[in-house]
């Protein structure tokens, strides 16, 4: 530490603070999370890829970084093998003194390729983009740039993270007799362990795999995952889904499995002024009346005038009229926007993964 | 008249007079229950003896019974009101105490009133320890390994079969009284017979005792159809084994992993769900330092301390909703009255720290075993906001009032102490440990030394440890860059010794962390911020009230009743009101109250940046009690505009010289008195008027160093102590006269005119203010005549605006003048209740003009008033119960009644742990024994009794004791009746009645007072109002 960093921002305006991670320019959506803990899952969360984010939670690092450890090739500690924001805002970076830290957070950030910036005012920040809306931001810990507008050129909408995160071929496991298919747009490993739990064999494919070439692992269900970037880039996995439906076998969509289902449905998906990242947001069962605490991390979202039509509104977050869960009873389907598996956030919800494996015992599996 | 008719009627039950782990955050809570009654349409009866609370005021309250919260005094309410409803879960333990004796009685079956909440077989599984447990383990949540006994065989079986150490718990107790680390069998046979004593089913449980372990709390909000939000997680910074109230803690917790945090959160959903809990809980963990291992320690499944710190630490309103819920609404569709956009079913996130740190007064009490445990101790706790750890901490430090600039700099990081006796410190938990820490790494300790004293998380110590190592390397003259760094650790200019602008940014508490636009105007500082979150700059007409800060012994409750009435008031005047004030158990900091409530110190450097941003017309410092009135002078001349009466005049009142010198140009009479600053001056009084003499510095509160010395080398002892207290003001000594009546006036004025109220004290001069009994109105009409006048003429010549409180010495019907208050005093919402009129609402309209009378008006008085001292002796382990010119008491309770005796036995009831004696009561004394003697015939004949003198104690006081001690073991002595303080000789008596929770009343005046008034017939339970009306008009002079 000690040297100085900036972060320039599309609507024109500069920050300085103070360095860490590794020395470098890079430049990312400015998005905001206000989970209070869990940064070694937010910062690996696939579905961060392309983003600088900033953690409202003034101390980050407390508790530093934990050593990898894995169930299977499901790693139970990280939600994917990788730091995958593109750059890390926070108000003070601290060290750690816990019984389990193998690194600070600044050591992993350095190893990581991902620079940070401290010493902000972050509230401010977050201020901007609640009130301007997410916008591409430039962060250096190389010095201050002479034109930052050339880095910030670049257009998160327009980007296929799904390509660059997704495995180029099937990760395959062989624990149990049967298998779900998880089609990889860059999915949470907290996903893939509550789905093992199910006592059922992950295989994840890449996102681009033709629902034939999903429908060769027979498997007992299908689940799209959660992925980076604007769904509407995604053609491949939304026919590959109208296809897959027409098997009629259990399928559940998270996060931009669920924007995939609405878009192969007739439906629409539209990006959010500043989307829903944090861990302590309701969802409200539209059915029971019961409610739920959830983690989010979503940018794009459908309201109830985007649905498909054969889809049955399950789920709502009672602040802003977002569907946060759908139920296609018809195509033996069900979606939820947010995340069921936490990672970081709540278990509340975690029963969905449950709701998912008797689906595919109903079905015969 | 209407909602009578439809009987939607809820009665609430209060917490009582605030005592050591029942403090006014029930005040706030009690209130915001009421406010729901309001808004659901209910009509709400309050049953509190506690007058000095914003609750008790009609404030949201539509019926208001100054009644003991006894199950006796509940009937009577509920025979007279016949409630539809009864909420038992926001006045504390004493009103859930209450709350299951009158389920169990069938009283609530009798008349057909519902519990509403947290169902009273919930309540009971939560704090029966036994029944807990079982429940705890019938839902598969790991709870430490542990047993429940009834008595002592089974106890000390229980002990060797889990083996020690134990933490000893009490089933139904309050502030973990009774509760202690056994270590040995002997430890243990020690401890018994008191914790069986504090639990009123008689039950205690032992558990493996988790040394070095953290605690965590979770408070969890579930509504009826079973959702569930958790709506904080606080850190105690301290480990098990500290009570949580006498804690320094974190909000939000920070060393926690996803992880841990969600396993715990996960598990304190399910504990609210096996007590089936309608409302709020908090759930304490026991959480390894070492792997992924966490034990439920317990469940309040109520309003607490803590929930109401959870309140106010992340903007989530707990008792507002809990309330909300109890009435059937579900969690989703209760409004976030923060976001105004969002609903309360969420999970604060929060861009800030809070840190919550209690402040003692452990010092004030002779004998007290001065180190911190399970027994919580402290008497009131700061809550700081910062945008780092540093800063929160640092502001903490100074908001408690004892005299330490931060958390380095002041007086325990300058003193001599040796590494040696820092450890000891450390060692035995004495108070206040993070300012010996700071001393430590100051004489080279290494943080892992003090890790392993203190098991506190190395990650905090080491922020301590940096923080001690910048202060010592700081320049002596700090540059602009040096400067904002270290503003930006919290540091003071006091603390610095510089003084410059400091650029604070003002930020909100808005529940999510700047995710949505929020119209809160609940605000703090900080100095790590480069804007501000509201507009500062608009013209309007701008008051800033302060608050009373932190409690302590001799502010309390009703210095915050005197905040809230003026913010209240004064928005007839003003287009703004802002609060500055810290504390997180009380009304004033609530965000409802005003128009901007800034959670900030006191502090004059706080302060006037606040002033500088916001520009406010005046500044009111006369409503929380001393720390504004100390403020005053000091900001009046720095050119802040002052509400009311001038700084100057302050600075007279306080300054016991000049205003010795202004009664003797007026002519005004006055106790004889001196002010010396050497030992000569002191002999030349003493030649003249004799011993004793009451002898103290000025300008202090609560007779904060207040002493009676009765020879030469007691008054030589004296002066070092209260030197090092008030360095540039001389030490007072006035002459001591122990006949005479103690009265004050608490009133109003306009700067000509005044109204107010004459109270008496029951016990003699010598017993501090906040320590009597007192009694309005006023019955013989000479003195208070004159009292009347006094107060007028000192009105004009100060140019008083505003309230005062002036204390009186009645020698032979001649009222002498012992000090004058320009401020709001203790006794103030008394006064003003004993009448029905708001004293502070007519201080306000004299501030601004005249009122229309000419000189001094008393309202009517319509019922007899007395006010009873609670003490917190039983929590305050090896303190000796006494009175004296050193306030010690906690807080108070107060009745109206038809008659004299009535309003006292009803006063005296609603202070815990009294009762009427069913079995004996003991009474003996040295001092007043013809006193003692009276009191003695007249219980025995009136009540048949056995009462037993013990007096004369010189002849065999060793036997005489004995005997005394075994009468009580035998339970054949359920109440003390004693006088003046014999250390040496009933130290035992006296702390066995307090640890046994008998009832002793420390004064023979009080004593014989109450003879009369013990087993009267028929008593009173008139509604407050009802009381005004009065049939009992008395005749005032």
């Amino acid at each position: 530490m000690g040297d100085t960093a900036y972060i320039y921002l599309e609507d024109g305006t500069s920050f300085q603070g103070d360095a860490f991670g590794y020395n470098t320019v890079k430049c990312g959506e400015l998005i905001f999370t206000t989970s209070m803990n869990g940064y070694p899952e937010s910062l690996s969360d696939p579905s961060y890829a392309g983003q600088i984010m900033i953690i409202t939670h003034p101390l980050v690092g407390n508790y530093g970084v934990p050593k990898r450890s894995s169930d299977d090739g499901i790693l139970l500690n990280f939600e994917s093998e990788k730091v995958q924001v593109d750059g890390l805002i926070v108000s003070e970076l601290t060290k750690s003194e816990k019984w389990n830290c193998a690194l600070n957070l600044d050591e992993w950030l350095a190893n990581q390729n991902t620079p940070g910036i401290s010493g902000l005012d972050t509230r401010l920040l977050t201020k901007k983009v609640r009130d301007k809306g997410a916008m591409m931001c430039a962060i250096s810990t190389r010095g201050r740039l002479r034109y930052p507008e050339r880095v910030l050129k670049k257009d998160y909408t327009k980007i296929n993270f799904v390509e660059q995160l997704s495995p180029k071929r099937p990760i395959v496991q062989n624990r149990y007799r049967k298998s779900v298919v998880v089609v990889d747009c860059g999915v949470k490993h907290g996903i893939l362990r509550n789905v093992s739990r199910l006592g059922y064999n992950v295989i994840r494919v890449p996102y681009n795999y033709t629902a034939d070439k999903i429908m060769s692992f027979n498997p007992a269900g299908v689940l799209y995952s959660n992925g980076p970037g604007n769904p509407n880039l995604l053609k491949e996995v939304v026919s590959s889904m109208q296809t897959v439906l027409e098997y009629k076998i259990p399928v559940f969509g998270i996060c931009l499995g669920h924007q995939i289902a609405s878009l192969a449905l007739g439906g629409r998906v539209r990006k959010m002024k500043f989307g829903h990242r944090a861990v302590n947001k309701a969802v409200v069962d539209q059915i029971s009346g019961k409610a739920y605490i959830t983690s989010h991390n979503h940018g794009y979202a459908m309201t109830p005038r985007d649905m498909p039509d054969e889809g049955k509104i399950w789920l709502m977050s009672p602040d802003d009229n977002i569907v946060e869960g759908a139920l296609y009873k018809k195509r033996n389907m069900m979606t939820t926007q947010f995340h069921p598996e936490g990672r970081p956030g709540t278990n509340d919800a975690g029963f969905i993964f449950g709701m998912f494996g008797k689906m595919i015992k109903e079905n015969g599996n | 008249m209407v909602t009578e008719m439809t009987g939607r009627k809820v009665i609430v039950l209060g917490s009582g007079a605030i005592k050591i782990g029942e403090a006014a955050e029930f005040d706030y809570s009690g209130s915001q229950a009421l406010r729901v009654l309001k808004e659901e349409g209910y009509e709400s009866v309050l049953i509190n003896p506690n007058v000095a609370t914003v609750q008790t005021s009609y404030d949201m309250a539509d019926k208001v019974y100054l009644l003991p919260v006894e199950p006796y005094f509940i009937e009577r309410v509920i025979e007279k009101e016949r409630p539809w409803g009864v909420m038992v879960g926001f006045g504390g333990q004493t009103a859930l105490s209450a709350g299951v004796a009158l389920h169990h009685s069938g009283v609530f079956k009798k008349y057909g009133i519902k519990v509403l909440g947290t169902s009273i077989d919930g309540i009971e599984r939560a704090l029966s320890r036994e029944k807990f447990k079982e429940t705890m383990r019938e839902h598969g949540i790991k709870v430490p390994p542990s047993g429940s006994a009834k008595n002592k065989k089974s106890a000390i079986r229980l002990a060797k079969r889990l083996g020690y150490p134990l933490m000893m718990r009490v089933s139904f107790n309050l502030g973990g009284r009774g509760s202690a680390v056994l270590w040995n069998e002997k430890d243990l046979e020690r401890e018994l017979e008191r914790a069986f004593a504090q639990s009123s089913i008689g039950e205690i449980l032992l558990e493996r005792y988790l040394h070095g372990w953290k605690e965590i709390e979770y408070e969890v909000v579930r509504d009826s159809m079973g959702n569930c939000a958790v709506t904080a997680c606080i850190e105690n910074l301290d480990p098990m084994g500290v009570h949580t109230g006498d804690s320094v803690v974190v909000t939000p917790a920070q060393t926690l992993d996803n992880y841990e945090y969600q396993m715990m959160r996960t598990i304190s959903i399910r504990v609210a769900e096996a007590i089936n809990l309608v409302g709020e809980c908090n759930v304490q963990f026991a959480l390894s330092p070492h792997g992924y291992e966490a034990y439920v320690i317990e469940t309040n499944p109520r309003m607490s301390r803590s929930s109401a710190l959870a309140s106010k630490a992340t903007g989530y309103p707990l008792a507002y909703v809990a309330a909300k819920i109890a009435f059937g609404h579900n969690l989703y569709d209760i409004k976030n009255s923060v976001s105004k956009s969002t609903t309360a079913f969420f999970e604060p996130s929060l861009d800030y720290i809070t840190i919550k740190m209690p402040r003692w007064d452990l010092a004030k009490f002779d004998s007290a075993v001065q180190s911190v445990g399970t027994e919580m101790k402290s008497i009131g706790e700061v809550m700081a906001i910062g945008r780092n750890f540093e800063e929160a901490m640092q502001k903490a430090v100074r908001m408690l009032q004892i005299g330490e600039p931060g958390l380095v700099g002041g007086p325990i990081y300058h003193s001599s102490m040796g590494k040696k006796e820092i450890v000891e410190t450390l060692k035995q938990r004495r108070p206040y440990w993070q300012l010996y820490v700071m001393k430590a790494f100051k004489e080279g300790m290494s943080v892992y030394e003090v890790h392993d004293i203190t098991s506190v998380d190395l990650f905090f110590l080491k922020k301590l440890h940096s923080l001690a190592q910048t202060y010592e390397k700081r320049s002596k003259k700090p540059n602009a860059k040096e400067y904002k760094s270290m503003k930006r650790l919290g540091f003071s200019d006091a603390q610095l010794g510089v003084s410059r602008s400091n650029n604070l940014s003002v930020k909100q508490i808005d529940t999510m962390a700047g995710e949505w636009p929020a119209q809160t105007n609940y605000l703090y500082t900080t100095s790590l911020g480069e804007e501000d979150d509201i507009d500062t700059k608009a013209k309007k007409r701008k008051l800033l009230v302060l608050g009373a800060g932190v409690f302590r012994i001799g502010v309390s409750v009703e210095f915050d009743f005197g905040s809230v009435a003026l913010a209240e008031g004064a928005k007839r005047y003003f287009d703004e009101v802002s609060m500055i004030n810290y504390n997180p158990e009380t009304v004033s900091t609530d965000w409802d109250r005003v128009h901007k409530l800034y959670f900030d110190e006191l502090t004059e450097e706080t302060v006037v940046n606040v002033h500088r941003k916001e520009k406010f017309e005046s500044i009111a410092t006369f409503a929380g009690g001393q720390i504004g009135n100390n403020l005053s002078l000091a900001l009046e001349r720095r050119g802040i505009k002052l509400f009311g009466t001038s700084g100057k005049s302050i600075d007279i009142a306080e300054d016991r010289n000049r205003f010795s010198a202004l009664l003797e140009k007026l002519g005004i009479k006055q106790a004889s008195w001196a002010s010396a600053t050497s030992l000569n001056q002191m002999s030349e009084f003493v030649e003249k008027f004799g011993f004793p003499v009451l002898v103290r510095p000025s300008y202090v509160l609560s007779g904060s160093a207040m002493k009676i010395a009765n020879n030469m080398s007691e008054l030589a002892d004296y002066i070092d102590a209260a030197t090092k207290l008030s360095p540039k003001h001389p030490i007072i000594m006035s002459s001591f006269i122990k006949e005479g009546i103690e009265a004050e006036l608490d009133c109003g004025a306009d700067g000509e005119n005044a109204m107010g109220v004459t109270l008496r004290h029951i016990e003699e001069a010598g017993v501090h203010s906040g320590d009597s009994t007192i009694a309005t109105p006023f019955l013989d009409g000479g003195p208070s005549a004159k009292m009347k006048e006094i107060a007028l003429r000192l009105v004009n010549e100060l140019d008083i605006k505003g309230p005062f409180n002036l204390q009186f010495i009645i020698e032979k019907n001649e009222p002498l003048v012992i000090e004058l208050n320009l401020r709001a005093s203790r006794s103030m919402p008394f006064a003003s209740k004993s009448v029905g009129v708001n004293i502070m609402d007519h201080a306000i309209n004299g501030v601004f003009g005249r009122f229309d009378w000419n000189g001094f008006y008393e309202p009517e008085h319509r019922a007899f008033a007395v006010k009873s001292p609670q003490f917190s002796w039983g929590q305050l382990r090896g303190a000796y119960p006494v009175l004296g010119p050193e306030m010690r008491s906690t807080g108070e309770s107060a009745a109206f009644g038809r008659s004299l005796n009535s309003a006292l036995i009803k006063s005296w009831l609603g202070v815990q742990p009294n009762k009427v004696p069913s079995a004996g009561v003991l009474i003996y004394g040295e001092k007043d024994r013809g006193l003692l003697k009276e009191t003695a015939d007249a219980l025995a004949q009136k009540i048949g009794v056995s009462t037993l003198a013990v007096a004369p104690m010189h002849n065999h006081p060793a036997l005489e004791i004995k005997h005394a001690l075994d009468l009580i073991d035998q339970k054949r002595i359920d109440m003390i009746i004693t006088n003046n303080g014999m250390r040496n000789v009933d130290y035992e008596i006296r702390r066995k009645a307090v640890d046994l929770n008998i009832p002793i009343v420390l004064n023979a005046r009080l004593g014989r007072a109450l003879a009369d008034a013990l087993f009267l017939d028929n008593l009173d339970c008139d509604e407050m109002k009802e009381h005004w009306k009065g049939g009992s008009v008395v005749s005032v002079g």
